[in-house]
């Protein structure tokens, strides 16, 4: 194919080989590694060699059926998520329903995008501890602004409520991220071909109308995209709750990866149990991804291949009887 | 008729009234905080406690001195993050660019499923390897170093998909026949031609890049004991320790101090990282 018959293929090899050697050294091998210890009775500061335990599903089963503090950390995180991801992008997609409307033309976009975005730029653990001297108690800036407004007499302790410990993490989780779920939502319509929203226009259809039923469709593999980075952003949340409330009250905002850290970094070395759970963490990171590409597949296209492999089939059997 | 249509422009100027109101409330929504943040960091602790205010006070050297006086220390922690967020980047956008033009510019056998293997490793969450990955560094002494945490940059899928749709878009495989002929050897011919030519699509990521290992926390957090190696964001979390329990103007002091970097750098390049955000989203 190439001309002077120089073959260059090798350089694919050359030049991905780079990625190839660090993603073996530092994820493939940890996450096997892992995979191992959490069959294993590993503890403890000082290591120990390997030692596959005689039951060695044993960790996973106590974590999934006698750990409430595990379960209670999946149950939080997933609802953390849900709590934070829902308002977010349907904030997200009415912001850019706004933005990109041209009939509406919002001035000063430019300005309230990067106003917006702005929360998601600073470090997270510089906004939870933030947010936890902001609702300080007895004093803080929150109970100011209550007092000043009249709606609490006496100041109000947030932080020791499970509700509103939560509320308040997914909060700011929302807040943090749904600008910038609507800067993509945003270039995501600017994608759309023109061509279908005049045709839109020209056939009357009203905002809604052109919204439900021309937008969304075509921004189906950019939600996609959003939802599967959020949820295993979701499924990975740290920062916030940790330093937020470390966990706190009563373990309302403990999260998955909280658990993990606290099992093996905090003084207690329980690396089996950690690595068990990050087991779990992983698999179910796979399996709704799994889920979220097989909901959101391209339906039309599979039926297209489908009736374009029928047509070549039933076309080869009429040129086969013909002969 | 005409009744209709100004009845139209109405609601119209009724609707846009709304979405001027709300985005302006979003957009306090999101500094106010902030402001709060750094005009407490001027406010003595008393003032703090007794109320909101909204303008500074004159208390800023002295919230510094208590800061500083407990064992924090923004300047270390501002030179590790930048040594290890700028390496890291480095690596990041200089390997994932050379994987990118390797994949889209060589006919190879593996080349498919290459790729599909950089989509499923984009789902891996970064938590689920780190047992090992600390138990792993343990064993060679990489901990307390920051060679853990700015070589596996070296392996950034998400970015090597990037970098892979805008060469797809942009590069035309004349250039590097051209560069063959002239005599240019490949690496050659990425180093001086390829890589300006996706200059603009490198200084996108590597700002994310960036942004994104200065924010990091969970690796350093476990990775990182001694006190002299701590970045940024594992500062942050001493401010939340007993020590700085009820001074609270240094604790905003502090929180002020580990924003402001970054506060400087989005007002500098907020146009640039609105645009990248968009770019790094639309993939097909």
């Amino acid at each position: 194919m190439r001309r002077k018959g120089v073959n260059y293929s090798k350089f694919g090899y050359i030049f991905t080989f780079p990625f190839v050697l660090a993603f073996l050294i530092f994820s493939l091998y940890p996450i096997l590694y892992t995979a191992v210890i959490g069959f294993t009775d590993m503890q403890g500061l000082i290591p120990k060699p390997i030692h596959i335990m005689d039951n060695p599903f044993q960790n996973f089963k106590d974590l999934l059926f006698d750990n409430v503090s595990f379960r209670k950390s999946l149950i939080n995180t997933g609802l953390l998520w849900i709590v934070n991801f829902i308002p977010q992008i349907v904030l997200a997609l009415l912001l850019t329903a706004w933005f990109t409307n041209k009939r509406l033309n919002i001035k000063g976009q430019g300005a309230f995008k990067v106003l917006l975005y702005m929360p998601n730029i600073i470090t997270a653990g510089t906004i939870a501890v933030l947010f936890s001297t902001l609702f300080a108690y007895p004093m803080g800036p929150i109970n100011s602004i209550f007092d000043m407004l009249g709606w609490s007499d006496a100041p109000i302790f947030f932080l020791q409520d499970k509700t509103t410990a939560r509320g308040i993490v997914a909060f700011i989780q929302f807040w943090m991220w749904y600008g910038n779920t609507m800067i993509i939502l945003v270039a995501g319509v600017m994608g759309i071909n023109p061509a279908l929203f005049e045709s839109a226009a020209i056939d009357g259809a009203n905002g809604f109308q052109t919204f439900f039923r021309i937008t969304l469709p075509s921004l189906r593999t950019i939600l996609l995209f959003t939802l599967i980075t959020s949820m295993i952003g979701g499924l990975t949340m740290f920062d916030i709750p940790q330093l937020f409330l470390a966990g706190g009250p009563d373990d309302s905002t403990l999260t998955t990866s909280m658990f993990i850290y606290g099992q093996a970094f905090k003084g207690s070395y329980m690396y089996n149990r950690a690595a068990a759970a990050s087991m779990i963490m992983f698999v179910i990171a796979a399996i709704l991804s799994g889920l979220v590409f097989y909901l959101m597949r391209d339906r039309d296209a599979g039926r297209m291949k489908k009736a374009e492999k029928n047509f070549k089939k039933s076309a080869k059997a009429a040129a086969v009887r013909e002969v | 008729m005409d009744h209709n249509y100004k009845n139209g422009t109405v609601t119209r100027k009724i609707n846009k009234t709304i979405i001027y109101i709300v985005c302006i409330f979003l957009a306090v929504l999101s500094i106010l905080p902030f402001w709060i943040m750094f005009v407490n960091a001027t406010r003595s602790t008393a003032e703090i406690q007794s109320g909101l205010s909204l303008l500074p006070s004159t208390h800023m050297m002295s919230n510094l001195r208590v800061l500083l006086d407990k064992s924090f220390d923004p300047i270390q922690g501002f030179l590790n993050s930048f040594i290890i967020s700028s390496s890291a980047t480095i690596l990041t956008v200089y390997f994932s660019s050379l994987a990118a033009y390797g994949l889209v510019t060589y006919d190879w056998k593996l080349r498919k499923p290459f790729f599909t293997f950089i989509l499923c490793v984009m789902m891996i969450p970064s938590q689920a390897s780190a047992i090992g990955f600390y138990q792993f560094m343990y064993k060679i002494h990489w901990t307390n170093s920051f060679l853990p945490l700015i070589l596996p940059a070296i392996a950034a899928p998400a970015v090597v998909f990037f970098m892979r749709q805008y060469l797809l878009a942009t590069l035309s495989i004349e250039i590097v026949e051209a560069a063959r002929v002239d005599g240019s050897g490949e690496f050659k011919t990425f180093n001086r031609i390829i890589l300006p030519l996706m200059m603009p699509a490198v200084a996108t990521q590597a700002i994310f890049a960036f942004v994104a290992n200065w924010n990091n926390l969970f690796m350093p957090l476990i990775l990182l004991t001694q006190k002299e190696k701590y970045t940024m964001p594992v500062m942050v979390s001493l401010l939340r320790g007993d020590i700085y329990k009820t001074e609270f103007g240094s604790i905003y002091m502090g929180l002020a101090l580990t924003a402001l970097p970054l506060f400087v750098v989005y007002f500098l390049l907020s146009r640039y990282i609105i645009a990248g955000v968009a770019l790094g989203g639309v993939k097909e």
